[in-house]
């Protein structure tokens, strides 16, 4: 509703700076700021880049091959062009710092498995005019060398400014998917654990069997070598067990680790149920020779009594749940154990696993599906996706009249805050709640203990286990929280500086700039208006992720600095200071008291000077900040600075977090105009059932080369559809010269029947016609294209539009009977006659939304248009259904007359409207009314004018 | 007594004929917001108002509803009677010194039933009745009830029996009025049968008179005032009786014309249809009686003893409940599915009565054959004003049984079409949301702030 991107682009600041000079201008967090980019060329950038659009690329580090791509979304070799893949594979599979640790750790008899936090880095390649997101992420196969797969999944774009901006974003969606795959591949790891033991298993007692036979057939006392091999190689299919079986101790272990990725907070009841299944494949696995090993079975025991301690604990369904698991495991077809080769359970010469193999197939489809989702929402170029955001942001602080005009947001709003939640790709996410606060994790080398003073979550066995005894009897797994990775992550911070090859040698620079300036301000909105992330969970983000909060907070610091500190510049996150305390102070205070409880603070300000900096391009805030980086942002004019709205903190503390472009979006709605009691909210919400990817429809249609139809839900109207319905609405109205008179009947909710013989013309102008229906409904259940029977006074309740079938006698008479007892309600505009049958209409309103030789061509210009128009009416009607005394009397001695007059001098002397221009916004404030009401239980009702109607014929 | 014959054939043809419209714009129509209320699943045909805000419907589906005149919304269902419902009154009784409201309805299954529309419980059932009841009547001052059908049964307010009486007639009593001196009057067929109720118990009913004045059944039958009763029978004989001595006050036989007179000339058309001429309803306000005749309406005035309006075809079919809004103003309701909105209205110039204008004002565009009205019919009733049409209620698609005012908080109607329309005024509708919409503004969150 907002504008045109298309023009969006071509705007130019203007260099005086007045903005704020017109008393009557709009409040900034009312007004759409302009495309920050305004002047750069907006065609330049993709011009040296080797694919057309962006893609994610998946890759893998074979470790018989090396970096190899597995495959691109979209799947499609146009889409790379002469990108070449297996370079650009080579490029990002060599910025992996997850540091995976290998092998034997010293003081262990076993295998280790390493947990490796997940590790996100931003590279480019200028010579290929490439820039990535680059994901990495670490899968577990029991035949891979050490266990481990490293994968990669990087977003690539032409467009470094699009990844950088949307840093938090990209981070949120691929750690869905990380997160989404890597529980996948747990459960299938767990699988082929639990296929190899039974393997084991099968071999020893085979084995066994073997040894005593030859053991009885050897006179006694005398040990032939074959006796011997026997025996040496049941110890090593005995070992292989113990091996294995601690393998799947590990892993089990796993879900409950805490984790130290904020953004890696898996869905819950996926981890209680791999939690359910490990346990049920420990505890079978445990018990299967315990009778013949005593210390084994001791550690069972301990083990169980460990996990009983922690069931003790729980809550009866987790029981539940694990006894189903066991069933599970049971009912699982049973599987033949076959006869292994006492070998080291390591193959080379094997084929080694795909993807699909990895994880379990319906986590790898759901994978895909996200990443699908993800590719569709970023594409398109940046300046659409900015005029996207802020059309949410400002739809979004108008949720009340939002279901009018406007698209259903409740789609884009689930979009937004989806990628802070944690939502489980497997459809968990609908009876998910969200969790509070993503778990503590501190990084600090001393983790062991910190895990110790962590609150515990009542799942966890890892941290149940930490506090007690059970960390003695299982050493190696608490030695997995400590393990070397932990310093890894530290350790490597300088190696992973080297963010992108041409931007190292701005560092240092930055590094004192982000040491100069650390926490002088809250320009990072998540910080502040995320409740999910509080400060202290700040030090706990791995590198990357920091590194580019940090950033932030930094560049915006010396924003602030140099704007003299009571200026901010106009930007993506707009005014961040509206609490009337000087920018940052509060926040400062805030923020500073969260480092202070951190016990790792010290490690975060090293970690500040250590990052990507990048700061300048990751946030608009860093655009002021272009003379101290020169080589980057000097073309870009400093923006102008905007005043600070200090009375309406209300209004403007979500506002930053709205519109922050990479932000994640808090959860709390905009307050500035949320009058929302309770119920309302819901709809919104509700509605947003809708997959995540239709809202790519802006960018789509708004000239980017991806087609293919977003899947449309219960007949929702998307907004492609209705941008189809701008063409429709445009050539209604070129072609017909009343189609001011129709617009007002249905702007005014008089109810239109669109007469045709022919169903497609009726269903095309219907389409068209719909555009103006307020309060279509989230399906567009108030619009019906195609009725064939006779309709009722209760349908004119039900739909404003109807299209309706002129069939022959002698049905047709008894339609027509009913259009003209009910034609004191309805228009009937007559697709075959072309006329239309309504109330005169005398209005201006309508006159350049309904402008017969408009000069408009395109469609969805025209969509944006009267969207645009819409958009106004629907923000008068609001004034006058909130105003109060426009509707009661201000004095006791105040009759309904002067009420009415109040009102009809409002309309027509503030508003400029005419009586008919009046009462669509009296019917448009009627709708705002009855939608904020919410009437429960009671029927709708309509109004209807006792006035003559004309003919109009073309 | 005289015989009021109306108008020529021409005339009453070209009234006939002429389809009355008002068109779409009535500015003084208020009724500009409607709402549908959908519940039943048959014909609904009483309507009755328990309070303030709350109304009852019933109709042949057996089910009895509760409805909020204010939102529309059904408050209860009330289930019980497995065949069409006859009658339906309400039962107040005042204990501890709030009264109460029962709804009694009766139905074709030969049972009656007490309800509470607070809670929805059937409290009392009689079933197994000899007959079914055709109407009810509350007398609140002797804390009885009587239900008349094929017997007259005196129940006490608990739904005891009290006395009751046979009679032979065929159709049953078929209306039932309170009379002064506790007296009651039933119409049976063609007469119109008082009874005595003996005030201290046990209580008894004796038939203490027998007026057979009507020619034809007696279909309608009023209270109009305290000392005045009216009933009407289906070949258009209006009587207006004295309560007290039950001898008749005035007689007035509403018929169109001797048809056979010219029959020569329309043999078509035949003799007028008795329910042409049928009182099918009367109303009253104590001073103007209101019958409906046919599809015509007729405004009687009780002190002048003469018709002081009329509008021969005010509808396109049978006229079936009717109303009083006030002095000048009508309401009807008719199996055309309309409800009609009259206005008395004074002849502007009753100087020129006699012209032939002065039909021309009544019936729409049709000035062309009113040339011909014998003007001594209009000598003759020279107090006689108009009945314009103000407008006009189009919603049911079937035919509209009965209405229900609640004054300026709208009108209800019920219809065949299994619906009832809520007709409100959207002004005051939109006020009441106003008031509501800031209600719920001062009680929501403190964060409002617009």
């Amino acid at each position: 509703m907002i504008g045109s991107p298309d023009v969006v682009a071509l705007t130019r600041e203007d260099e005086n700076g007045e903005a704020n000079a017109d008393p009557l201008a709009l409040p900034d967090e009312f007004a759409v700021p302009l495309y920050p980019y305004a002047n750069s060329n907006p065609w330049a950038k993709t011009a040296y880049a080797k694919f057309t659009k962006d893609f994610i690329l998946i890759s893998e580090f074979s470790e018989q091959v090396g970096p190899q791509p597995l495959l691109t979304i979209p799947d499609d070799p146009k889409v790379c062009g002469t990108f070449d893949l297996n370079y650009f594979s080579l490029r990002i599979m060599s910025v992996d710092y997850q540091a995976s640790f290998v092998g034997h750790p010293p003081g262990s008899g076993y295998p280790r498995l390493s947990f490796v936090e997940d590790s996100r880095v931003v590279l480019g390649d200028s010579k290929e005019g490439a820039f990535a997101y680059v994901h990495h992420l670490t899968l577990y196969d029991l035949e891979a060398r050490g266990f481990v797969r490293p994968f990669c999944m990087a977003y690539v774009s032409a467009d470094e400014r699009k990844i950088m901006m949307q840093f938090e974003e990209l981070t949120q969606r691929f750690s869905q998917a990380s997160e989404c795959l890597k529980t996948g591949n747990r459960r299938a790891f767990a699988k082929e654990l639990q296929r190899k033991l039974q393997d084991l298993e099968y071999t020893r007692s085979v084995l066994r069997k073997e040894e005593g036979l030859q053991r009885e057939a050897a006179p006694p006392g005398i040990f032939s070598t074959h006796v011997v091999e026997k025996a040496n190689e049941l110890a090593n299919v005995e070992k292989s067990i113990y091996e294995h079986r601690d393998l799947l101790s590990q892993i089990s272990s796993y879900p409950g680790r805490p984790r130290r990725d904020p953004h890696a907070a898996p869905c819950p009841r996926c981890l209680t149920e791999c939690l359910g299944e490990y346990e049920g494949l420990l505890e079978r696995y445990a018990t299967l020779d315990n009778a013949l090993r005593p210390d084994c079975a001791h550690r069972v025991q301990a083990a169980e009594g460990q996990n009983g301690e922690r069931r003790g604990g729980e809550a009866g369904n987790e029981e539940e749940e694990e006894e189903e698991e066991e069933e599970g495991v049971g009912r699982r077809p049973s599987y033949t154990p076959q006869l292994i080769k006492a070998k080291s359970p390591k193959c080379f010469d094997k084929r080694l696993k795909t993807l699909t193999e990895l994880c379990d197939q319906a986590f790898h489809e759901a994978t895909l599906d996200l990443l699908k989702g993800t590719e569709r929402l970023f594409s398109g170029d940046l300046c659409y996706q900015y005029s996207r955001r802020l059309d949410k942001a400002l739809r979004r602080k108008q949720q009340i009249t939002n279901f009018l005009f406007e698209e259903d947001l409740g789609e884009s709003v689930m979009g937004e805050w989806e990628t802070a939640r944690p939502v489980c790709a497997l459809n968990h996410a609908g009876d998910v709640p969200r969790p509070t606060r993503p778990p503590p994790v501190v990084l600090c080398p001393l983790a062991l203990e910190l895990d110790a003073l962590e609150p515990l979550e009542p799942s966890d066995p890892a941290s149940a286990m930490g506090l007690g005894q059970a960390s003695d009897l299982r050493p190696g797994r608490s030695r997995l929280e400590s393990s070397p990775s932990d310093q890894t992550l530290e350790t490597s911070e300088d190696t992973k500086c080297s963010f992108s090859s041409d931007r190292s040698a701005e560092e240092p620079i930055d590094r004192d700039q982000s040491l100069a300036s650390v926490r002088s301000e809250p320009a990072d909105p998540d910080m502040v208006f995320d409740p999910d992330l509080t400060p202290d969970q700040d030090h706990d983000m791995d590198p990357e992720r920091r590194s580019t909060s940090e950033g932030t907070e930094t560049t915006a610091g010396e924003d602030e600095a140099e704007n003299g500190g009571d200026q901010t510049p106009v930007s993506l996150q707009e005014d961040h200071a509206p609490l009337g305390v000087g920018p940052g102070e509060g926040e400062g205070e805030r923020r500073g008291g969260g480092a202070q409880m951190g016990p790792g603070s010290s490690l975060v300000q090293i970690d500040t000077a250590c990052c990507m900096a990048q700061d300048a391009f990751l946030y608009e805030a860093s655009i002021a900040d272009a003379e101290s980086d020169p080589g980057l942002h000097g073309s870009r004019p400093p923006t102008p600075p905007s005043a600070v709205v200090s009375q309406e903190p209300h209004a403007s503390l979500p506002l930053q977090g709205d519109y922050a472009v990479g932000s994640p979006q808090s959860e709390t709605p905009a307050v500035g105009l949320d009058l929302l009691p309770g119920p309302f909210k819901e709809p919104a919400s509700r509605g947003g059932a809708a997959d995540d990817g239709s809202d790519c429809t802006v960018s789509a249609s708004a000239g980017s080369a991806r087609a293919g139809s977003p899947p449309c839900y219960g007949g929702v109207m998307t907004l492609r559809q209705r941008k189809k319905a701008g063409q429709g609405a445009l050539k209604f109205v070129r072609q017909y010269p009343f189609a001011l008179q129709a617009l007002w009947c249905l702007l005014s909710g008089r109810t239109l029947v669109v007469l045709g013989s022919e169903e497609g013309r009726v269903r095309r102008l219907v389409s068209a016609l719909a555009l103006f229906v307020p309060g279509p409904g989230t399906c567009g259940e108030r619009v019906q294209a195609w009725l064939t029977s006779p309709f009722t006074l209760a349908d004119l309740h039900r739909w404003k539009l109807i299209g309706l079938q002129r069939v022959p006698s002698p049905l047709g008479s008894c339609m027509l009977h009913s259009l003209s007892r009910y034609s004191r309600y309805i228009s009937v505009l007559d697709a075959d006659q072309k006329t239309l049958r309504c109330p005169p209409y005398r209005g201006t309103l309508l006159a350049n939304m309904a402008d017969h030789r408009t000069s408009l061509r395109r469609g969805s210009t025209y969509f944006l248009h009267v969207q645009s128009t819409l958009g106004g009416l629907a923000s008068k009607a609001f004034l006058l259904a909130f105003t109060h005394h426009l509707h009661l009397p201000v004095g006791p001695g105040e009759g309904p007359e002067a009420v009415e007059a109040r009102r009809r001098g409002f309309l027509q002397e503030q508003l400029g409207l005419g009586p008919q221009d009046g009462q669509i916004l009296l019917y448009l404030s009627r709708l705002i009314t009855q939608q904020y009401l919410q009437p429960g239980a009671a029927p709708p009702s309509f109004c209807c004018s006792y006035t003559s109607s004309l003919l109009y014929k073309i | 007594m005289f015989r009021w014959i109306l108008g020529g054939r021409d005339a009453q043809r070209a009234v006939e004929n002429s389809v009355l419209s008002i068109g779409e714009e009535q500015p003084t129509n208020w009724f500009t917001e409607l709402q549908v209320l959908k519940g039943h699943f048959d014909i609904v045909r009483f309507l009755v108002q328990i309070d303030d805000l709350r109304f009852a419907s019933a109709g042949d589906d057996g089910l009895v509803l509760v409805w909020n005149i204010e939102t529309g919304e059904k408050l209860l269902e009330m289930r019980g009677h497995s065949q069409q419902i006859t009658a339906m009154a309400t039962l107040t009784r005042v204990s501890r010194d709030t009264p109460h409201t029962s709804l009694v309805t009766a139905s074709s299954d030969r049972s009656l039933s007490l309800w509470d529309p607070d809670t929805g419980n059937r409290v009392q059932t009689i079933s197994d009745l000899q007959s079914s009841v055709k109407c009810l009547l509350v007398l609140e001052r002797l804390s009885v009830w009587l239900s008349g059908g094929t017997e007259l049964c005196v129940w006490n307010i608990d739904f005891q029996l009290q006395c009751q009486q046979q009679n032979h007639s065929d159709t049953g009593i078929t209306a039932l009025v309170e009379l002064p001196k506790s007296c009651i009057a039933a119409a049976m067929d063609k007469e119109i049968v008082i009874y005595r109720l003996t005030a201290d118990l046990p209580l008894t009913l004796t038939q203490v008179r027998c007026l057979s004045d009507h020619q034809d059944n007696v279909r309608t039958l009023i209270p109009v005032n305290d000392g005045l009763f009216a009933s009407g029978s289906h070949v258009g004989e209006l009587i207006l009786w004295d309560a007290s001595d039950w001898n008749i006050l005035a007689y007035e036989h509403i018929l169109w014309e001797e048809s056979q007179a010219d029959a020569q000339s329309e043999i078509r058309l035949g003799s007028p249809k008795p329910c042409e001429m049928s009182i099918q309803h009367l109303t009253t306000n104590g001073t103007l009686i209101l019958a409906a005749v046919g599809s015509g309406l007729y405004v009687y005035s009780v002190l002048t003893k003469t018709v002081v309006a009329y509008r021969r075809a005010a509808h396109d079919s049978n006229i079936l409940h009717t109303m009083l809004l006030s002095d000048s103003e009508l309401m009807s309701c008719s199996e055309d599915g309309s409800v009609r909105i009259w206005e008395m209205q004074d002849l502007p110039l009753p100087a020129e009565a006699a012209s032939p204008g002065f039909f021309g004002m009544w019936s729409f565009g049709r000035s062309s054959k009113q040339a011909e009205l014998p003007s001594r019919k209009i000598t003759e009733v020279p107090n006689i004003r108009t009945l314009e049409l103000t407008g006009d209620l189009i919603g049911h698609s079937g035919a509209v049984q009965m209405f229900l005012s609640f004054s300026e908080r709208g009108v209800v109607t019920c219809s065949t079409d299994h619906l009832m329309i809520l007709w409100k005024n959207a002004e005051r509708q939109s006020h009441l949301r106003s008031l509501e919409l800031f209600r719920k503004l001062e009680a929501g969150p403190p964060a409002v702030d617009w």
